[in-house]
Parts: structure tokens; sequence; C-alpha cells
């Protein structure tokens, strides 16, 4: 009864609060002022098409600095919690019913293609939607899709630190060169902007969007290895 | 915004809410995720409508596809197994 009553009451604030602010709200009719200057300077600026991705990379580059090591803490504390528990013993493992025909095909034709488009999304993070983290959350769903054909299959500990750990080296490398041969940490002019709209343009952007598609896509696909390590099967 | 993009919006939005409302209530661990898994798809389709074609992206890859592959993966695990 009383805590029907305090959720009831928690609704009534939540409805107040949300009145509140819809009734103060003036939709924007013009950009703000960075808006307006990332809108009218990123093209000309970075050669970057897509405004979206200059931001994230370079204008914003350390807020995604910050994302990424996030991410990472996450995957680490993942890994350090579940190694604790019970490691998945070898003698104790039960048969498994085989994974239906049907997903073992479509997998083996799905998981490059999968692969594949991962990589499209991330390289050409600065033409069109997408990036980084979008391409990395495709290429860990191709592993998640091997895991799902057949739960014993494990990926490589050591592949996935190298990857990992290179790419996170190479872009905090690259952020650095900005530092030293353009205006400041993570400025993407250190290469020639190129032709407005083309794969090779957007100075380091393609590169540093690739890194963090190759980081992400590492960092889930251990998160999920690790959890399919601990259960004992 | 003009009317036609107007009425996708709200049934996208009713839809959310309908599908949210299914997986809390439903008894079916499966059909609650999936219902979870709709909620995201609908949002990602919201995205693209307002003009967000970035976060549709991460939505639908990470909300809509990843998470809900997940759930049927350790639901997979915790049906299997015996209990500790």
């Amino acid at each position: 009864m009383i805590r029907n009553f305090a959720v009831l009451l928690l609704l009534l604030g939540l409805a107040g609060i949300f009145i509140h602010l819809m009734q103060g709200y003036i939709p924007a009719t013009e950009l703000n002022q960075s808006a307006h200057y990332y809108a009218a300077h990123s093209a000309e600026d970075l050669g970057a098409a897509n405004i979206v991705t200059a931001i994230i990379v370079t204008y914003r580059g350390l807020d995604t600095l910050g994302e990424v090591t996030v991410l990472f803490l996450a995957a680490t504390i993942i890994g350090m919690v579940l190694a604790n528990g019970h490691k998945a013993q070898r003698s104790l493992q039960r048969q498994l019913p085989p994974s239906g025909e049907l997903l073992t095909t479509a997998s083996r034709l799905l998981t490059p293609l999968i692969l594949l488009f991962g990589a499209y999304v991330f390289v050409n993070g600065h033409l069109t939607p997408g990036g980084g983290f979008q391409g990395g959350a495709i290429l860990a769903s191709a592993a998640l899709l091997l895991l799902l054909t057949d739960p014993l299959k494990r990926f490589s500990h050591r592949l996935i630190a190298v990857v990992e750990s290179l790419s996170g080296l190479l872009f905090i490398a690259i952020g650095v060169l900005g530092m030293v041969l353009a205006g400041g940490f993570l400025d993407s002019r250190i290469l020639p902007t190129g032709a407005f709209g083309t794969l090779f343009s957007a100075g380091s952007i393609p590169l540093i969007y690739s890194l963090i598609g190759l980081k992400v896509g590492a960092e889930f696909t251990s998160m999920l290895n690790n959890l399919a390590e601990t259960e004992k099967s | 915004m003009n009317t036609l993009l107007l009425v996708i919006a709200l049934l996208l939005a009713a839809a959310m809410l309908g599908a949210a409302w299914v997986s809390i209530r439903v008894h079916r661990v499966a059909t609650a995720m999936l219902a979870a898994g709709l909620v995201s798809l609908f949002a990602s389709v919201m995205f693209l409508l307002l003009a967000a074609p970035d976060v549709a992206m991460t939505e639908a890859a990470i909300g809509s596809g990843l998470t809900t592959f997940l759930f049927f993966f350790v639901l997979g695990r915790v049906r299997g197994g015996r209990d500790d």
C-alpha cells in the first residue's frame, strides 16, 4: 500500500517536472554559436563531408578519447570480475545440442559480410553516417554470431589484446602528433585534407576512426569472450 | 516537420510505448527480450526521422542488435546449465 503510494507520488512528481519543462520549451530557430561555427567551418577546415564525424573526432576529440577509455575500463572490469569466477573446466563440459543447419550455414555466409560491412562503416565514417563506435559494434556482432553458432568457440585473448592496445596506442600517438605538427592534441590536419568527399580526405580522421573501430570491436569481443568462458559449458 | 512525418512519428512513439509495456508485462522471457529489442528498433527509426542518422546507427547496432543477441546468448546458457 505504502509502496504503491510512493510510486504514485514519484510518478506525479516526474509528470510535474516534465510538464514544467514542456511549457518552458521554445524550439530553437537558429543554431547557437558553437554549432554555427561547426556547420560553417568544418567542411573547409577539416574537409570532412560528415559534420558529425568532424565534431566527434576533431573538435570534441578529447571527449571521444574519454568514451573509448570508459569502454576500455568496462571491458577490463568485466574481465577481472569474471576471471575470479569458476573457470570453465574441460572435464565438466556437458554436451551441447548441435546448432541447427540453418544457423551454421547462414553464419558461414554472413560472418565475412558483416565484418566487411563493419569495416566499411568505420572507414567511411568521415563521408557517410556512422563511424568507429558503430563499425566496432557491427564487428563484435559478427563475433557474437560465431559464438551463437558454436558456443564452445574461443577467440584468441592474445590477438584481442594486441589489436586493442595497439589501436589505443596509435590513437594517442596520432593525437600527440597533432600537437607537434598541427594546432593541438588530436588535430586531424597532420595529413593533407585532400579532395572533399573522397575516401582519402579529411586528414587523419579516417585513420583515427578506423583505430577506434578496431578498438571498440576488440573490446566488445573480449567482453563476449569472457562471458562465454565463465559458464561451465 | 510535415504532417505525414508527424503522423509516422506519433505512430512510432505509440508502438515504442506498446512494445515497452509488452516487455515488462509478458511472462515468457524470450518474448520480453524481443519486445525490448523492438523498442530499440523503433527508437532508431525515430532518430532517423529526427535527422540523426549517426545516432540511429548506434542505436540499431548496439541497442537493437548486440544487446538482444547477448540476451539470447545468456538465456541459452542459463537454460542449459544446472543450478549452482
